[in-house]
Parts: structure tokens; C-alpha cells; sequence
């Protein structure tokens, strides 16, 4: 009786296992349709710019350069410190040895090209709604910016989370390629949907985190606490956010608030970075803002 | 006994007392005004520059000769240490500010001159002013990126 028991406890143990070892095994795209797309460079630089790549890859020196992807800064979070790596095109510590299927299996799903998860402190919980010839293009322009040789640094996280496998059942759980916004959209503001939950991944710092650190959607965009500092991220929706088109665009391009306080903190890069597109991309995320408020 | 007593009551007052002190330090809200008088004047050149109101020349001279007067202010008491957003509450003011004096120094140095040529131009008309207020933003900027915390 009890060597039964003990044979069923430990099938079911090898059971779960197994269901929890599939479920948390990563999910690349298929490789071979993603080394078809032809990138365009030219166009690339648009999406690294809406992307907002340098304001986790650069330098963590003050006045780094933003083409110049040698990782190092670090980003304190309730799960340990993560440190964003090195993605300059360098061979040795870079990406320079990836396909465009590897790198764009990171980008859009969290998957490293030796097969292991990423953490979702790298947005692609946001990418993964990327248009994959937009992905191409980001890595044509990518492999043309300096190389640098700066070594990449593991994160330092505490057990359970320095578990990476762990990953899988945490995308199980919350990684989707579904819109959060739902509804009809005008042509104008479908585009601003694209740059805002896709590239710019605006949510993932203006909307608040659940315990497991996924994106509360309830609060979509309702501003959340600082993960890596002080304050809080304000609200960009919601009765608070009261800004018209005009104060959304005029903000990302220029940084000026409507009270012409000047934009600072992390949001100052985001601005350095938005602010070189086409005004009319700018336009777009005004309106998208304005359709979710 | 009494003298002892008095004594532990002095030094526990003093804990006590301390980081409300700091609180209150005078600097924080006059370094806050300041700023203030800069947005101010700022705010009426941003808002020609941006066309949320017509340019007017003699308006935006003045506005300009303001924010040349203002950042020329001394900042030499409005900085004590223990003024920061890690020693006290009511302060955006990052502790990296006393870390790097220096280039925090520079940094202000470069807004100076920003509002001097800004003070230059404004007058001249729009495209000049346009210019020159996208300039004096980027000295204000390149402060609030590194020195300056999220708003609570």
C-alpha cells in the first residue's frame, strides 16, 4: 500500500515535472522565414530610434553615446539588479557573430540564440507585437553602429529567480502578442497602438507591475513606481493625464511639459531618442494616448 | 540624576528634532523659487517658440533679460549638504548633485550661458528665439537627466 502510494506520488511528481519542463521550454519563431526578410539599414534607424535600444545599451557613463551599445548600466528591481548587456555588433562580447533569426527571436521572444529564456526586464513582452520586417531592419542598421569590446556581466539575482528555465512558466503565464487596446482605431491612431505598445514599450515603465512583476493591465498606463529610483512614473491615461495632442507631441519632441518644465530622469532619453522621428510618428502616439484616456 | 535625566532628554530631542530641521532647511524652497522664476520666464518664450501664442518681440526680449538675471543669481548658499532627496523629504535634488559639484557646476554654468545667448536673440525674431529657446531646454535638460528625481 505504501509502496504504492509512494510510486503514484512520485509519478505524479514526474508528471508535473514534465508539464512544467514543456511549459517552460522557449518558443522561438521559425528561423528560416525570419533569415528571409531583407533589412533596410536606412529604415532600421527609425525603429532603433522608436525602440528606445540605447536608453538600456548604452554606456552607464553620464554622457554616453547612444550608438555605442556596450551595456554596463544597471536596473535595481524587486528581483535583483539586472545589468543590460553588451549589443554593439563586437564579435567576442557583442552580437556581432548573431543571424537575423537569433537576433530577432531575442528582440520578439525573449529566446537567446544558444536556446535560453531572457528576462523580461528586456521589453520584449512589448516587442513580441513588432512587425518582424521592422525587426530586420533594426538588425541591418544594428550590425552598422561601433563596435565596442566591453565584456557582458551577469545579472545579480536572488533563488528563485537566478533560475532561467523559470522564465518559461512566467511567459507561460503573461507573455501574449495580443493588443491591450482592443477597440476600432482610426488609421492614425493604429500607428500610434504600434509605437506605443510595441517599439516605444511605453507601459512597461507607466503602468504598474503585479507581484510577479507582470504588467498590471487593470492600470494600464495609470503611472507605477519608480523600479530603479525615487518618485513615481507619472500617469500617461486616466482623470489625471489631462495633456491635449499638441502638449503629447510638443513633449516628445521638444521635452518641454505644457508648464514648460523641462523632461529629466529616464523619460529624457526616451525624449533624445523620439524626438528625431517623423513629427507625424509623434502625432500618432498623441492620438493613440488620447483614444486610451 | 535631574542632570543626567536633562541630559537624555536633550539628546533625544535633539535625534528627534534633527530631521525635521533638515526638513526645513530655508535653502530647499528659495532654490525651488528660483526655479520657478526661470519657468516663469521660460514658459512665455516656450510658448511663442511653440506657437501656443503669437511672437511678440518686446515681450520676449524682456522674458529673456529675466532668465539672464535669474540664473546669474549666487547659488553658493542655496546647495548646503544634507539638502538632498536621501537626507530629506521635499526635494527632487539627487545626491549625485554632491558627488559630481563640479560638473553640476559646469552643467549650471552652460544654462548661463544658454540664457545669455538666448537674451541675444530673443528679440530678433521667432526662428532666432525658436533657436535659442531649444538651446537653454537642453542646458535644462542635460541637468534634470542625471541630477533631478522623478516627481513623487
Amino acid at each position: 500500500m505504501l509502496r504504492k502510494t509512494l510510486i503514484t506520488v512520485a509519478l505524479t511528481g514526474l508528471a508535473l515535472g514534465g508539464v512544467l519542463w514543456w511549459l517552460s521550454a522557449p518558443d522561438p519563431l521559425d528561423a528560416r522565414s525570419l533569415d528571409a526578410l531583407q533589412g533596410d539599414a536606412e529604415q532600421g534607424r527609425a525603429v532603433y530610434l522608436a525602440a528606445g535600444c540605447a536608453s538600456c545599451h548604452k554606456g552607464p557613463e553620464r554622457d554616453a553615446d547612444p550608438l555605442v551599445l556596450s551595456g554596463g548600466r544597471s536596473f535595481a528591481s524587486d528581483f535583483g539588479t539586472f545589468i543590460a548587456p553588451n549589443i554593439s555588433p563586437d564579435p567576442e562580447n557583442g552580437i556581432g557573430t548573431w543571424t537575423q533569426a537569433a537576433f530577432i527571436n531575442a528582440v520578439m521572444r525573449g529566446v537567446s540564440p544558444e536556446g535560453k529564456h531572457y528576462y523580461p526586464a528586456f521589453p520584449y513582452t512589448s516587442y513580441i507585437r513588432a512587425d518582424p520586417q521592422d525587426m530586420a531592419d533594426l538588425y541591418a542598421y544594428m550590425m552598422t553602429l561601433p563596435s565596442d569590446a566591453n565584456p557582458s556581466r551577469p545579472h545579480d539575482l536572488g533563488f528563485p529567480f537566478n533560475i532561467r528555465r523559470g522564465v518559461g512558466l512566467w511567459k507561460a503565464l503573461f507573455l501574449t502578442e495580443d493588443w491591450v487596446t482592443t477597440d476600432d482605431l482610426t488609421e492614425q491612431e493604429a500607428r500610434g497602438r504600434y509605437l506605443s505598445e510595441a517599439l516605444a514599450h511605453c507601459a512597461e515603465c507607466h503602468t504598474p507591475r503585479n507581484a510577479l512583476g507582470a504588467l498590471d493591465t487593470d492600470r494600464w498606463l495609470l503611472g507605477a513606481p519608480n523600479p530603479s529610483g525615487r518618485g513615481r512614473i507619472p500617469a500617461i491615461a486616466g482623470d489625471e493625464f489631462d495633456w491635449t495632442a499638441f502638449d503629447i507631441s510638443a513633449y516628445l519632441e521638444t521635452g518641454f511639459t505644457p508648464d514648460f518644465d523641462v523632461v529629466g530622469g529616464t523619460m529624457a532619453d526616451v525624449v533624445n531618442s523620439l524626438q528625431h522621428l517623423d513629427k507625424s510618428e509623434l502625432d500618432a502616439i498623441a492620438a493613440f494616448l488620447l483614444h486610451v484616456r | 540624576m535631574t542632570f543626567i535625566k536633562t541630559l537624555g532628554a536633550l539628546v533625544l530631542g535633539a535625534g528627534l528634532a534633527l530631521p525635521a530641521l533638515a526638513d526645513q532647511d530655508p535653502a530647499i524652497e528659495q532654490r525651488q523659487g528660483q526655479f520657478k522664476l526661470f519657468v516663469h520666464n521660460f514658459g512665455l518664450l516656450g510658448g511663442m517658440a511653440q506657437g501656443r501664442m503669437d511672437y511678440d518681440a518686446e515681450m520676449a526680449q524682456t522674458a529673456a533679460d529675466n532668465l539672464f538675471h535669474v540664473t546669474r543669481h549666487d547659488q553658493s548658499r542655496l546647495w548646503p549638504e544634507g539638502t538632498d532627496s536621501m537626507s530629506v523629504d521635499g526635494t527632487r535634488a539627487n545626491p549625485a548633485i554632491w558627488e559630481n559639484l563640479d560638473d553640476f557646476v559646469s552643467k549650471f554654468a552652460a544654462l548661463q550661458d544658454a540664457a545669455e545667448n538666448l537674451q541675444g536673440v530673443a528679440g530678433s525674431g521667432p526662428d532666432e528665439m525658436r533657436a535659442g529657446v531649444g538651446a537653454l531646454g537642453q542646458a535644462c535638460q542635460a541637468c534634470h537627466q542625471v541630477y533631478r528625481d522623478e516627481a513623487s
